[in-house]
């Protein structure tokens, strides 16, 4: 709503506005800058384009986002998913872009780490955020969205974690949006060499059908033999455009198992790399999407392997319910140098009802001679037969595919060794199984 | 009074298929029945017709069970009704843990008006009773923790199958082919299990080609099933003159019934075959 004679979008005027407000260290401000041309020298994605082919954001206005976001009404805020029950080592918590609390355990300040809302630690430590934020990690120069993300920015979530320190308690940060909200916040996560940590990130709307606008970024930078498990449940209400940008940069030995959870938005398009510079690093993936209604959700991951010795396994697993829609576009890179890579990839598809549709696209480039590389997937109804023998046992056939779905998903479950999280997905989905037509 | 499913003048067909053409059966609580017959007679059809499978229709006749008609029943509401049958070939639910199964059918079963979503039999009520089952059945605990089904030998299912028979105590259970694919030991110990679960609790309604079964589950009631039909019915001496002999002196006795049969067989390629 445009009372005051503000116009609302990622115009010009507003940029200006949202510098201005902002009094940010001039490296930063030079950067937005930047980032900001970029931005409007992109023209939208069409789908011409091979990663957009199937992904249709026509209806997509950024000029009719609520940016910059106005202070929010005071709203009841919806519960976090992944932290019940379970002792933190930190959290914080944005509503539209901005931060509403955020707490950091003092025994682990006492060890040097940092953690908090990235737009004031890049103040209280310019240097350090200088030297990672969008510089190792997401391209800002990527696509049109990337641009306008590294451009407003507003608020984020920043880890450092000091060589060695091991954190035994998981972070967590919740990013909520209220109905027509932008956020446009980032994760930078970076973990110095022998560094083991947490980190827990989910979104969630106000209300389930609730609008908004999130075009975000995640930045994970991993020193030598350090650990981190990461996990991002993606929850927005049902009208909520999201797009974002996640990379994660592993150094030798470094190990990262990264769980994600794709179960709102009206559309997403996610871009997830993963990139393996050092020897001996390994990444697991485990995706997990439960699709219903109008909704599309569009993952496009890149396990790119530079260096010898690496392992990548990503498992993706969907369910889709409605009229909905995946896509899955999934390459395993291996440069020259990459000997002695083992990379996996599969993404495994659930139909629910006959006008759902799932696209798995796997690919491989592959540069090395001495690799092993494997790929597949599988797109399949529920047999009814399965569903008829657990009938025969007195379940209802509501029932039966619920557990059936369930099932479908234990095996990527299996996998995430928190248990918060893996209650949590296998709530959420079981709750949205309905009848199956 | 005694519980009793009456099954009068059952016609079945699967898709255009007539398979089952006036079966008239009736079972008491704690009879043991046996059902024979050569390949492609019907046998399985009449299993699958009684817990409701959607690809079997029934075109005419009826199931009663204690006045309860059981055709306008889905078929989870017959397994609560008391209906039970081991599958000849059992299904795999990858994920699904059998003892997560056997916790949910139970309770189900056990509360015929028990609402989605209510609780569940207590998890540490319901493994101390699933424990001194499977004790009792000589099934190794760790079952319990694989996914129902799924990469079981032959001989896995079956007894996997013995053991839901055994938790869900059912009025009256089919067994089809419950003892086909198993070795001697294994049919031994599957024979024993069920008629120690069977005995004068349930009534028994044994599919099968062999007479290993039968010799622990002495069968009140023997019935050859041909064409579809149920053309004779004796005592255990008809069991054991099949065993002997084989179906010729049936067929012979039967022509039409053979040869329905003999072109029911031929069908039986089909996936959906009887």
């Amino acid at each position: 709503m445009v009372a005051s004679g503000v116009q609302t979008g990622f115009s010009q005027e507003n940029f200006a506005a949202f510098l201005l407000e902002r009094s940010e260290p001039n490296w930063l401000t030079d950067l937005r800058r930047d980032f900001w041309e970029e931005f409007q020298r992109r023209s939208m994605p069409t789908r011409a384009q091979e990663e957009w082919m199937r992904t249709d954001i026509r209806l997509l206005h950024l000029g009719q986002q609520e940016w910059p976001t106005t202070s929010v009404a005071q709203t009841e805020l919806p519960s976090a998913a992944l932290s019940t029950g379970v002792e933190l080592a930190g959290q914080t918590v944005t509503l539209n872009g901005r931060t509403q609390s955020h707490a950091l355990v003092a025994r682990w300040r006492e060890q040097g780490v940092i953690f908090g809302p990235l737009e004031s630690i890049v103040q209280e430590h310019p240097e350090l955020v200088r030297k990672y934020l969008l510089n190792r990690a997401v391209d800002p120069r990527y696509d049109k969205f990337s641009a306008l993300h590294a451009a407003c920015w507003g608020c984020g979530t920043i880890l450092f974690v000091p060589r060695h320190v091991c954190i035994d308690a998981p972070f967590h940060t919740m990013s909520i949006l209220s109905d027509g909200g932008v956020d446009l916040g980032h994760t930078l996560i970076v973990l110095e060499d022998g560094a083991e940590a947490s980190v827990l990130v989910e979104t969630a709307s106000c209300q389930p059908h609730d609008k908004g606008f999130h075009c975000g970024a995640t930045e994970i930078i991993q020193g030598a033999g350090s650990r981190l498990r990461f996990v991002g449940l993606q929850d927005w209400g049902s009208g909520v455009w999201h797009l974002a940008h996640q990379k994660a940069v592993l150094s030798k030995d470094a190990s990262l198992q990264w769980t994600i959870g794709a179960l709102g938005a009206r559309l997403a398009k996610v871009n997830q790399h993963v990139e393996l510079v050092g020897p001996g690093a390994e990444c697991q993936v485990n995706g997990v999407m439960f699709t219903e209604g109008k909704q599309h959700l569009s993952y496009h991951t890149l396990q790119h392997h530079m260096a010898p010795s690496c392992r990548s396994d990503f498992l993706y697993k969907a369910a889709l319910q409605d009229t909905s829609r995946t896509v899955w576009r999934g390459m395993i890179k291996v440069d020259q140098g990459a000997q002695k890579t083992d990379g996996y990839q599969r993404n495994d598809n659930l139909l629910l009802s006959a006008k759902a549709r799932a696209d798995a696209i796997p690919g491989l480039e592959i540069e090395a001679d001495d690799v092993r590389c494997t790929h597949g997937s599988t797109t399949g109804r529920v047999d009814e037969e399965p569903i008829f023998y657990a009938c025969c046992r007195g379940f209802t056939r509501k029932e039966a595919i619920r557990m059936i779905v369930t099932g479908f998903f234990q095996q990527v479950f299996d996998r995430i060794t928190i248990d918060s999280v893996r209650d949590a997905l296998g709530r959420s989905i079981a709750r949205r199984v309905r009848e199956y037509e | 009074m005694t519980d009793t499913l009456t099954i009068r003048n059952l016609h079945v067909s699967v898709g255009d298929t007539p398979i089952l053409k006036g079966v008239d059966l009736e079972l008491k609580r704690g009879e043991t029945h046996a059902l024979m017959g050569p390949n492609g007679c019907g046998k399985s059809t009449l299993g699958m017709a009684l817990m409701g499978h959607p690809n079997y229709e029934v075109t005419a006749g009826e199931i009663v069970l204690n006045g309860t008609n059981v055709l306008e029943m889905r078929p989870d509401e017959r397994a609560r009704a008391g209906l039970f049958m081991a599958f000849q070939r059992p299904v795999a639910i990858p994920g699904v843990k059998l003892a997560d199964f056997l916790r949910h059918a139970t309770t189900n079963v056990r509360r015929p008006d028990r609402k989605e979503g209510e609780d569940l039999i207590p998890m540490r009520e319901f493994r101390q009773e699933l424990k001194s089952k499977m004790q009792q059945l000589k099934i190794d605990p760790e079952f319990a923790r694989r996914y129902v089904n799924d990469g079981f030998s032959g001989g896995e299912m079956k007894r996997a199958e013995i053991l839901q028979l055994a938790m869900l105590e059912p009025k009256f259970a089919i067994l089809d082919e419950t003892d086909s694919g198993l070795d001697a030991d294994a049919v031994l110990l599957a024979s024993q299990s069920i008629a120690e679960i069977g005995r004068k609790q349930i009534g028994l309604l044994i599919i099968t080609h062999h007479d290993k079964l039968l010799e622990h589950n002495r069968p009140d009631y023997t019935h050859v099933m041909l064409g579809g039909r149920i053309v004779e019915t004796g005592g255990i001496e008809l069991a054991q003159e099949l065993h002997a002999r084989g179906y010729d002196r049936i067929r012979q006795t039967y022509p039409e019934a053979a040869a329905d049969n003999s072109a029911m067989a031929k069908g039986e390629a089909l996936p959906l075959g009887a």
